[in-house]
């Protein structure tokens, strides 16, 4: 990433949008809190709380079975939650089908490759900056199936090494299912060119979209994606709800997940019609009342405007790593040319954990150690990084304390 | 000394500190300082996997208590693996498992000691009281 002398850099509503943000108005050992763990998971802006606690207080209710009032507003309420989702990523209503999150999703698209189009001797194509979450599920298959999962390498920066990824394309290959962002090296990937070489070959995609939701404008249709995975959480909404999208031709093939209530059109003892997407993939009473958080945190989001939202992040990173370097012994784990607001680091020898512990001391949150990506640890033969990551919220304030603070922790550890 | 006298050594020691930062350049030091454990039993077996930081425990039975040496790849969990050490090493096995562990509180050090912080010195304490209920457990039979 070039990093020239940074400037002038226009949120002109940063202290608004913190404002709107209680759990940032605190200390945290004595020092006002320093919040840069945001890719594990944001905080919540006043709007999302607010629509919470009005759901609990004023119609909580099941969803589509009640004919009363309530049930009524709250159905209104989730199936608004839904069109909001659905606009945020340029979808169908239909196509956006609710989960306990990225996890769950995933697990959901594995789990129905598994039972439908995954057979012995066939390939899962993912990469080496996966976080368990996009490794795992497919692991399983992968194992139940006598499948193969293949692996795309990427560089000493940190990219995919896309030649080789064309390489990897062949009949066998039943899906590609990759990060659109890396959580621990902030790469930005060419998900659109991976989909392109994926189509050409029939290969359907799935995007692990967990980190790009906050960051990056996400248009399912410009990127021709099949599956769309992502977190409420990570994109200023509650935690235990998140999202798939599929692709409506996908949705109709790929069997159902779990059963139970709400999935079905029709039960006897002897057959069970299921209801039509995306209900045939939400078994159970819903979280509803995280649903409706999570529309009214896109909707934040909207309003903000995520061109605004990247550009602001775009130039504070820049500036992040501007300062960082500043210090010596400090080294980037992770410098593609594109990039997201997920910066990590080592300083020297220095364990992640140490440096970590130091910084919370003087109010500062980052995230250390391996990310939930151990096989990515290994191929930079590191036992974890210090992660900061930043949201719309920081400041560059905020980054000179980091910096200040990562400053002490090395005099410190000596 | 007895492992009530040691915790209370530690705690008068830890009173001169001004702030935190004199109290992790203590912490660090002691980490720098424990001797190293024989690297015959830094092995996989010996290991208390926490979730960021390793930590090697050798356990060993010397005169009817038990010695022990460990090491850590995070300088400050390895200083609070030494004050542990400080504490509970060269004590009898009965008077280990019996041991109620109050100094790490008394110092201002209690999150370490969080599930969440995965730092391994959670873990470590319960293997070190594991080994002393085993020890106590095979004198008993003997």
């Amino acid at each position: 990433m070039e990093t020239t002398a940074t400037q002038n850099i226009i949120w002109p509503d940063v202290e608004l949008i913190r404002n709107e943000f209680p759990i940032l108005q605190q200390t945290v050992n004595g020092n006002p809190l320093v919040y840069l763990d945001n890719g594990a998971t944001t905080q919540k802006p006043v709007q999302v709380i607010r629509s919470m606690q009005e759901y609990y207080t004023g119609y909580n209710s099941n969803v589509h079975r009640g004919v009363h009032t309530l049930s009524q507003k709250a159905t209104s309420a989730y199936e608004a939650a839904r069109h909001q989702v659905a606009s945020f990523i340029g979808a169908d209503h239909t196509e956006v089908i609710f989960t306990k999150g990225t996890t769950d999703a995933i697990n959901l698209v594995a789990s129905g490759f598994r039972k439908e189009f995954l057979n012995e001797g066939d390939e899962v194509i993912i990469s080496t900056m996966e976080h368990h979450s996009n490794i795992v599920p497919w692991q399983l298959a992968c194992e139940e199936k006598k499948a193969h999962l293949k692996v795309i390498p990427i560089t000493d920066k940190g990219e995919l090494e896309m030649d080789v990824f064309e390489s990897m394309l062949n009949p066998r290959v039943k899906i590609v299912a990759v990060t659109w962002i890396s959580n621990s090296l902030g790469t930005i990937n060419p998900v659109k060119d991976i989909i392109r070489l994926a189509h050409a070959q029939g290969i359907p995609v799935l995007l692990d979209a967990a980190q790009a939701a906050p960051h990056i404008q996400i248009r399912v249709r410009d990127l021709d994606v099949d599956f769309l995975a992502l977190s409420g959480h990570k994109v200023y909404g509650p935690t235990g709800i998140g999202i798939l999208y599929g692709k409506e031709s996908w949705l109709h093939k790929l069997p159902p997940y779990q059963g139970g209530g709400d999935m079905i059109k029709h039960v006897t003892f002897a057959k069970t019609t299921y209801a039509d997407i995306p209900l045939k993939f939400e078994a159970g009473t819903p979280a509803i009342c995280e649903a409706i958080g999570l529309g009214a945190a896109m909707a934040y989001v909207t309003q903000l405007g995520i061109h605004k939202v990247q550009a602001y992040e775009h130039q504070l990173t820049k500036y992040a790593i501007e300062q960082l370097s500043t210090i010596p012994q400090l080294r980037f784990i992770g410098e593609a040319k594109h990039r997201a607001a997920a910066i990590s680091f080592l300083i020297g020898d220095h364990h992640p954990s140490d440096v970590g512990v130091l910084l919370d001391q003087q109010g500062i949150a980052v995230r250390t150690g391996h990310h939930c990506t151990q096989p990515l640890m290994e191929r930079f033969n590191i036992p974890g990084t210090v992660r900061a990551s930043l949201a719309v919220y920081n400041t560059t304030e905020e980054i000179d304390r980091l910096v200040q603070g990562v400053r002490k922790a090395v005099t410190l550890l000596g | 000394m007895t492992i009530k006298e040691q915790q209370d050594r530690i705690i008068e020691d830890f009173e001169v500190f001004g702030d935190w930062m004199e109290k992790y350049e203590y912490i660090i030091q002691l980490g720098k300082d424990l001797p190293l454990i024989d690297p015959k039993y830094k092995t996989d077996d010996n290991l208390i996997r926490g979730c960021q930081s390793k930590v090697w425990l050798h356990a060993e039975l010397q005169d009817g208590k038990l010695v022990f040496s460990a090491d850590s790849d995070a300088v400050i969990t390895k200083g609070l693996v030494g004050l542990v050490i400080q504490v509970l090493s060269n004590q009898t096995p009965k008077d280990i498992a019996e041991a109620e562990i109050y100094f790490i509180d008394a110092i201002g050090l209690t999150s370490h000691l969080s599930p969440t912080r995965s730092n391994g010195l959670l873990s470590m304490l319960k293997q070190i009281k594991l080994y002393a209920i085993g020890y106590q457990a095979k004198s008993i039979q003997n």
